[in-house]
């Protein structure tokens, strides 16, 4: 392939450089530090804030990295850099940091010092697969960063070894992830096979010809949703999602919930929206090539995740679990927004993805924090808490609160602009489903608060208090989530001002 | 004489994808189980290698079947590690009597 725009590619791709190298950083540290591994956090910390800095610089720097030889699609290539990958890369590394700050807390992670260089390792792994994973434009890309994500979350996923469930936490990532991937695999054979190429732009303009064997297509790509829909843990590939949330440390969980499933969606929105959009209607609908009836498909899957994570979370005693499955209801909601096909769905899941970030890692900072001295996230052992602790208490409300989407939090915000966008797109039998879905998830939801604050506090019930640098942690989280219930315009800009996709 | 033709490469890989997807969901061996996904990814570079010569697509396919050897190895090796570890603790590798964390 002759790169006649290498050093433009290489500008395009600064921030995954940096990833790239404080990794490799990390690596060499953890090898020259091996006495006293102190100072390990702080150089994960130091490469997270670096590659924030050099995302945001990239605002204004558009355009393909690596650019096929083909020469009609001259000015196509693998990795495209726009405002859409620049907030997912955004809400991805808020995330990282964030979880760095958890790892300096956790109990778990404190118990693994003397490996905690690979630990962060094995982070920067998985930070520099999203990040390629947001801007692939090609097949292959989306493979391989998928399978850089993956792989290290596998890794992670077990890494404590603390209990049992750890190792099965892992085991069963694993293989719901590689048959998963397999699957990917073997669709884009098939898409390779129709069209001769990866790329998604080249792999557009050549299915709308009319001679497209549609049935080898449409199989093509639900082996391909096999792949992403596990990332994202809809149904029906969500099965690993309550076991591995409940196994895996609990900064990891946190990670995988808000982080990976972005990253998944990214990848999601951009396959569906550069591969089969045939044009762009008057009223800013997607039209969609079609392979098969997109909504109909689509929107059976996102009811069916939302209803099968609600109903499901309703049962579960231990606390990761039943975020587990919420956090599969969010996908559900969050996929409706994929389903209107506009740019005003497109905006409905950025700011959704902006607040589930908040509200979702806030509610797993409290966890952790309550787990690391009582040593349990059963419910029942959080009886009584909410007087005897009453701060975590409070912050949990209302992270509960924003997760069920009531006012006046940040959780409203987001179900507001996706109904918003379903009333417009005339989906009202389906906005009013995920309606009925948010008022079932109140169940759940408010079932913590009834056994924090209606069972009165014994004499063995624990004083949970946080120390000063998670007291300004979890103020900032419950600060952003109450300000953006209130003041929501700067998310909403910020979305708006991120609509655009390379391409078409 | 009989010419070997796409046709007979795509149906050798979809016996191949067949039998990986019956091996992972019939046995409970984890390692039989990462054998089935060993026959899935290698159909889909069957495939590749298939289309890329008889499709005149260019070397494309080849190369890609290149990274997908490397990275099948690569998934390889964690699987093996993460399903050792499983020994370690449950002294046995059967992916059905794992489920400590089902209620």
């Amino acid at each position: 392939m002759a790169n006649t725009n290498l050093y433009q590619s290489l500008s395009l791709i600064v921030p995954e450089i940096v990833l790239t190298i404080a990794l490799l950083v990390l690596v060499t540290a953890d090898l020259i530090f091996h006495k006293d591994k102190k100072s390990i956090p702080f150089v994960a910390l130091a490469g997270i804030l670096l590659t924030g800095y050099f995302t945001l610089i990239q605002i204004g720097n558009y355009g393909f990295a690596f650019q096929t030889s083909a020469s009609a699609f001259k000015h196509y290539g693998m990795f495209a850099s726009d405002p859409f990958s620049i907030f997912f890369k955004v809400i991805v590394i808020v995330s990282s940091l964030l979880i760095v700050f958890f790892s300096f807390s956790s109990d778990e992670i404190q118990k693994i010092t003397d490996r905690i260089g690979e630990y962060y390792a094995l982070i920067f792994g998985m930070i520099l697969g999203m990040y390629f994973m947001i801007s692939a434009t090609d097949l292959i890309l989306i493979y391989l960063s998928l399978e850089l994500l993956s792989l290290s979350s596998y890794v992670l996923s077990g890494f404590t070894k603390l209990r049992d469930r750890d190792s099965e936490a892992a085991l069963k990532y694993l293989l719901y992830g590689a048959v998963s991937s397999g699957l990917m695999l073997f669709g884009i054979s098939l898409i390779y096979g129709l069209t001769g190429s990866t790329n998604l732009y080249i792999i557009n303009s050549l299915i709308q010809s009319p001679d497209v064997n549609l049935f080898t297509l449409a199989f093509a790509v639900i082996l391909i949703f096999a792949g992403i829909g596990y990332k994202i843990s809809s149904a029906p590939f969500h099965f690993w999602t309550p076991d591995v949330y409940e196994g895996a440390p609990i900064t990891i969980t946190a990670f995988l919930s808000v982080a990976s499933k972005a990253a998944g969606f990214a990848l999601l929105i951009r396959f569906v929206k550069t591969t089969f959009v045939s044009y762009t209607d008057p009223n800013g609908m997607w039209q969609l090539i079609n392979v098969f009836d997109w909504k109909t498909l689509l929107i059976s899957i996102s009811i069916l995740t939302m209803t099968l994570g609600n109903f499901s979370a309703l049962w579960q005693d231990n606390l990761k679990r039943m975020l587990a499955y919420s956090s599969i209801a969010h996908a559900g909601y969050i996929l409706l927004g994929l389903v209107v096909f506009s740019d005003q769905g497109l905006k409905a899941i950025f700011i959704y993805f902006a607040v589930y970030m908040l509200m979702n890692l806030g509610a797993f900072l409290i966890v952790m924090l309550i787990a690391n001295k009582i040593g349990s996230e059963e419910i029942d052992d959080y009886n009584g808490l909410g007087f005897t602790s009453p701060f975590l208490g409070v912050a949990f409300t209302i992270f509960l609160i924003s997760l069920t989407g009531l006012p006046p939090t940040a959780g409203f915000i987001g179900k507001l602009y996706l109904f918003i966008a379903l009333v417009d797109a005339k989906m009202i039998a389906v906005a009013v489903i995920a309606l009925l879905n948010s008022v079932v998830s109140l169940y759940y939801y408010v079932r913590v608060l009834k056994h924090m604050y209606l069972t009165s506090p014994t004499k063995d019930t624990p004083a949970v208090s946080a120390s000063l640098p998670n007291t300004i942690l979890v103020s900032a989280l419950v600060l952003a989530t109450l300000v953006f219930g209130l003041y929501f315009s700067p998310v909403v800009d910020a979305a708006e001002s991120s609509l655009f996709i390379l391409g078409l | 004489m009989l010419q070997v033709g796409l046709t007979h490469f795509l149906i050798i890989s979809a016996v191949l994808f067949s039998l990986g997807i019956y091996g992972i969901v019939t046995r409970k061996n984890a390692v039989m189980v990462l054998m089935g996904i060993e026959l899935v990814l290698n159909a889909a570079n069957i495939n590749f290698v298939a289309f890329s010569k008889f499709g005149n697509f260019g070397l494309g396919g080849q190369v890609i079947a290149l990274f997908v050897i490397v990275l099948a190895a690569a998934e390889a090796a964690i699987a093996l590690a993460i399903v050792l570890n499983i020994y370690k603790t449950f002294s046995n590798v059967n992916v059905d009597e794992i489920d400590h964390l089902k209620e």
